[in-house]
């Protein structure tokens, strides 16, 4: 949130306003902090009281979520990269970090630090190959890699994923206080840190000048190669931090679950990433962490809509669309597409901007000002995607 | 040697298949620079209403076979016109946001056969000449290898003669060439979009049905799980080339199966390797122009 | 930037008189979210020649494709009393905009007879005896592929795709970049000859053609028309010339060496 665009915009706008928003996230890190010592409801929203660990697991579950979200962002927002092979470093962090575990016997923290090298190794190399093409080639051939990645885990060389049945976390070498149902409520303090750490490394590496520079690639690449920047290495600079951040919710996700399934690596869950970010709002750091929160929280209750007796008792075409949450969340996601350009991003924006038009006493409907826009709601990063 | 025969055929049979989607995603992608992640819903939907077909009039008869060819093509080609018409349209030239909608529109549809036909394969029979085999150069080549292979080949030659002799084959190979000076000429190319679509929806349906032959049964994730290496197909034979597709759709069959067999089942991983190989040596595929 | 009236330079040019075939104004054009052209007023002469100058990268190119469509563009322009900038790029054209690009953009993999059958523009009668008698190489080589051709060649099949149908008006962008002197002189005689049968919006650095063929001329500067006139008036002001195109009229070429390619 440090970028010029906001400062102007704090100008623009007066300050005690801007202050009561520069208030907000720390705030709402606090409350989240609080929710296991908390007993809220919200029914239809949560599963339980907040300090429940079915509700504090759904609710860490999301956070791992936003954040994974939030370093596809990188790709997709901020260096116009359309990958279909993220879930490849997300499934490695997990099962990597329980490979070495249970296989080398280490720690858990040295474990963390040989899974976050791996992870450096393998996204710097599959990273050099995949960026000689651009656009949807691109899209293609990082799928072919997740793809032989999701190959490997389910075909289980060596008997070390577990193949379909997916990989145990090795208990013996993580705290104990990591580990069990009772604890959930630590899991859930990790993944909160997990995501407020995402969240700062992802707006550190947006407001460097790699990230400037990538956001002026995707704008226009060869006047970036005149100005004699490489935008291959720039671009690959992106593609590392936000596969590194994507092995380390892994990580998290390995302790959060007990364990590691083949799911985590294939191609459906990039394209849950991929939905999150888009129905968040492409180009918006909030918006991925809403996208992905929400589509966490809605999938948890479509599926238990698809559970429940009445649904059962329907006729056919409707009991079918309505037990399945994967059929809501597509055609949701296609509508969002269509009919709501920027997400829930780009719409809160428009409508912000509609009201402080109307503070100022401006009619409506006029043309969208470039300095309206603050960084929560970049548009022109929703253009670029849009090229 | 027996061996090697069988590979071969048993190869250029699931490259058959994979031509039928690769050949639709192609010339897609060439014309309309369009990612199609739905086009293997095309396929399962033909597989699946064959399947319906098939039983309904005898799963074991010729007669029942063929009609499933029918009306897996005649799906393809309805679902994919509707897609092209309802959905890609209507974000003309806005690349990105059409990759999107075939990806959800890929999820919501692979989630609704999920819930009509059950996420279980479906186990196919066809006419029991299909399912025995026949002796070639001392390998029991099964039969359905044959049809896959002939029916492809068939679709190669008919897509190759629409291209080659219509006014519309005419408009779309140049359209893959540059598009905008075939508008500049005072073309609609949009019915040319609806057209690419609709043909690599008849492949796909096609595809469908001979797919869930030669792999025996019919599940919602069949064509989602083809598409992946039909993307492979693509980009190694060159985006928007016709030919490429077909040479690179029997390469990595080929590969695929050699490496199943002699290389301890490593057949996808060869897959990717050659596909990284191609991208490092030759980034715009074997018969692609250079974008 | 919004009037409606050409600068002041067009009250020079008082010879357009005659209603004009195609009317141009506050003509603005992106390219991939920069504006490459961001105000042009032009008229073309209901008859003969009409000339579109400038230095190179001044947005002649660029409003060509505006005025066709191909780019995004905001602006009037009218052909006929009716207005183009609604209408996607295929309509415009079938209203009779002939179109020869610059570069050719002959379709490479198909043969010069399908080149030719993929121009017929509906609603138009197709004029094979004048594009054959024009150019008599294209009917022998009707079988080869476009891609094969020498560059004067496909020059040829470029002009006879849009000299193929009836036009109210020919946008011909450089038409004798790249070519050898003999194939100039062929090249602007068939353009003398096409603006007997419609009227031509020409962008050209060959001086000498401009000479020869073009009766009005329109010059642009990033971006924007800043002089309109008799071709004739600004060919024969050295300053002007020097000024606007950066070159001496006498030197006949603006600057730009020509390719010595051999022909066929």
């Amino acid at each position: 949130m440090s970028s010029s665009t906001s400062a102007t915009g704090t100008a623009y706008r007066g300050g005690a306003r801007a202050w009561v928003r520069r208030l907000v996230p720390p705030a709402l890190v606090v409350l989240l902090a609080c929710l296991p010592l908390l007993d809220l409801r919200l029914p239809g929203v949560l599963p339980g009281p907040t300090y429940t660990p079915g509700t504090l697991h759904l609710l860490a579950l999301a956070m791992v979520m936003a954040a994974l979200a939030l370093s596809y962002h990188l790709l997709l927002g901020v260096a116009g990269l359309l990958s279909f092979g993220h879930a490849l470093y997300f499934g490695l962090g997990a099962y990597l970090l329980g490979i070495v575990m249970s296989e080398l016997g280490l720690g858990l923290l040295p474990s963390v630090l040989v899974v976050l090298l791996v992870g450096v190794a393998v996204s710097l190399a599959l990273g050099a190959v995949s960026l000689r093409v651009t656009g949807i080639p691109f899209a293609m051939v990082t799928l072919a890699f997740a793809q032989a990645g999701s190959v490997l885990v389910r075909r289980d060389p060596g008997r070390v994923t577990g193949g379909e049945e997916g990989l145990r976390l090795p208990t013996e070498q993580v705290p104990d206080a990591l580990v069990g149902v009772a604890d959930t409520r630590n899991l859930y303090w990790l993944a909160l840190a997990a995501l407020v750490l995402a969240f700062l490394l992802v707006s550190w590496v947006q407001g460097s000048r790699a990230g400037h520079v990538a956001e002026a690639v995707r704008e226009n690449e060869l006047r970036v190669r005149v100005l004699g920047m490489r935008p291959f290495l720039v671009k690959l600079a992106i593609f590392v931090a936000a596969s590194v951040i994507a092995v380390g919710m892994g990580m998290v996700h390995l302790l959060l679950n007990s364990g590691a399934v083949p799911h985590i690596v294939s191609a459906e869950l990039t394209i849950s990433l991929l939905l999150m970010v888009v129905i968040g709002g492409v180009g918006s750091r909030w918006g991925a962490v809403a996208g992905a929160v929400l589509y966490v929280l809605l999938n948890q209750r479509l599926t238990v809509l698809a559970q429940a007796p009445w649904v059962h008792d329907l006729p056919a075409p409707l009991r079918i669309p309505l037990s399945e949450p994967l059929f809501i969340l597509g055609t949701l996601f296609v509508l969002v597409v269509m009919f709501l350009p920027g997400g829930l991003a780009g719409t809160v924006g428009r409508l912000r901007r509609r009201q402080e038009r109307a503070d100022r006493g401006e009619p409506p409907g006029g043309a969208d000002r470039l300095e309206d826009v603050d960084d929560e709601q970049q548009v022109p990063a929703a253009d670029g995607a849009r090229r | 040697m027996s061996t090697v025969v069988l590979l071969l055929f048993t190869g250029v049979g699931l490259g058959a298949i994979y031509f039928l989607v690769a050949s639709g995603l192609s010339l897609i992608y060439g014309l309309m620079h369009v990612l199609n992640f739905a086009h293997g819903v095309f396929l399962s939907l033909g597989a699946f209403l064959g399947f319906e077909v098939a039983s309904r009039l005898g799963a074991t008869t010729w007669t029942g076979f063929a009609a499933s060819l029918l009306v897996g093509a005649l799906a393809g080609a309805v679902f994919a016109a509707l897609t092209e018409r309802l959905l890609v349209q209507r974000l003309y030239e806005r690349h990105i946001e059409q990759v999107l909608v075939t990806v959800g529109l890929g999820l919501a549809a692979v989630a609704l056969f999920d819930g009509i036909w059950g996420t279980d394969p479906r186990f196919i029979s066809g006419p029991a000449w299909m399912g025995r085999t026949t002796s070639v150069l001392g390998a029991n080549v099964p039969n359905d290898r044959f049809v896959a292979i002939l029916v492809a080949a068939l679709v190669l030659l008919g897509m190759v003669l629409f291209l080659q002799r219509t006014r519309y084959g005419m408009i779309i190979r140049a359209g893959v060439e540059n598009r905008a000076m075939v508008t500049a000429l005072g073309i609609d190319v949009r019915t040319a979009f609806t057209l690419v679509f609709t043909i690599g929806g008849v492949a796909a349906g096609l595809g469908g049905v001979l797919a869930s032959h030669y792999f025996g049964y019919v599940s919602p994730l069949l064509g989602q799980t083809l598409l992946i290496f039909a993307f492979i197909v693509t980009v190694i034979g060159g985006l928007g080339s016709l030919t490429g597709a077909a040479i690179a759709s029997v390469l990595v069959a080929l590969l695929q199966q050699f490496a199943n067999y002699y290389l301890a089942g490593t057949g996808d991983l060869a897959v990717v390797v050659l596909l990284a190989v191609v991208l490092l040596t030759r980034p715009s595929g074997l018969m692609g122009r250079r974008a | 930037m919004t009037s409606a009236s050409p600068c002041e330079d067009t009250r020079a040019g008082a010879s357009l008189t005659a209603e004009p075939v195609l009317r141009v104004r506050d003509l603005q054009a992106h390219v991939a979210g920069q504006q490459v052209v961001e105000h042009v007023d032009l008229d073309v002469a209901p008859v003969g020649v009409t000339a579109l100058l400038g230095r190179n990268g001044v947005g002649k190119t660029s409003t060509i494709k505006a005025i066709l469509g191909l780019v995004g563009r905001s602006g009037t322009v009218e052909l006929d009393g009716t207005d183009l900038v609604p209408l996607p790029t295929h309509l415009v054209v079938r209203r009779g905009v002939g179109y020869v690009p610059e570069d050719r953009e002959v379709f490479a993999g198909l043969t010069v007879r399908d080149n030719l059958r993929l121009a017929e523009r509906r609603g138009s009668t197709h004029h094979y005896d004048l594009v054959y008698d024009l150019f008599p190489e294209l009917h022998q080589r009707g079988g080869q592929a476009a891609g094969t051709l020498s560059g004067g060649q496909q020059q040829m099949v470029s002009l006879a795709r849009a000299l193929l149908n009836d036009n109210q008006v020919l946008l011909v962008d450089e038409p004798t970049k790249g070519l050898a002197p003999r194939l100039v002189a062929e090249v602007s005689r068939v353009l003398a000859r096409a603006a007997q049968v419609a009227p031509v919006l020409l962008v050209e650095q060959n001086l000498q053609v401009v000479r020869d063929l073009a009766q009005h001329a329109v010059v642009l500067t990033d971006g924007r028309s800043v002089h309109h006139g008799p071709a004739a008036d600004l060919l024969a002001d050295d300053e002007l010339t020097q000024r606007l195109l950066g070159v001496h009229a006498d030197t006949g070429d603006q600057g730009r060496p020509a390719d010595p390619e051999a022909p066929a």
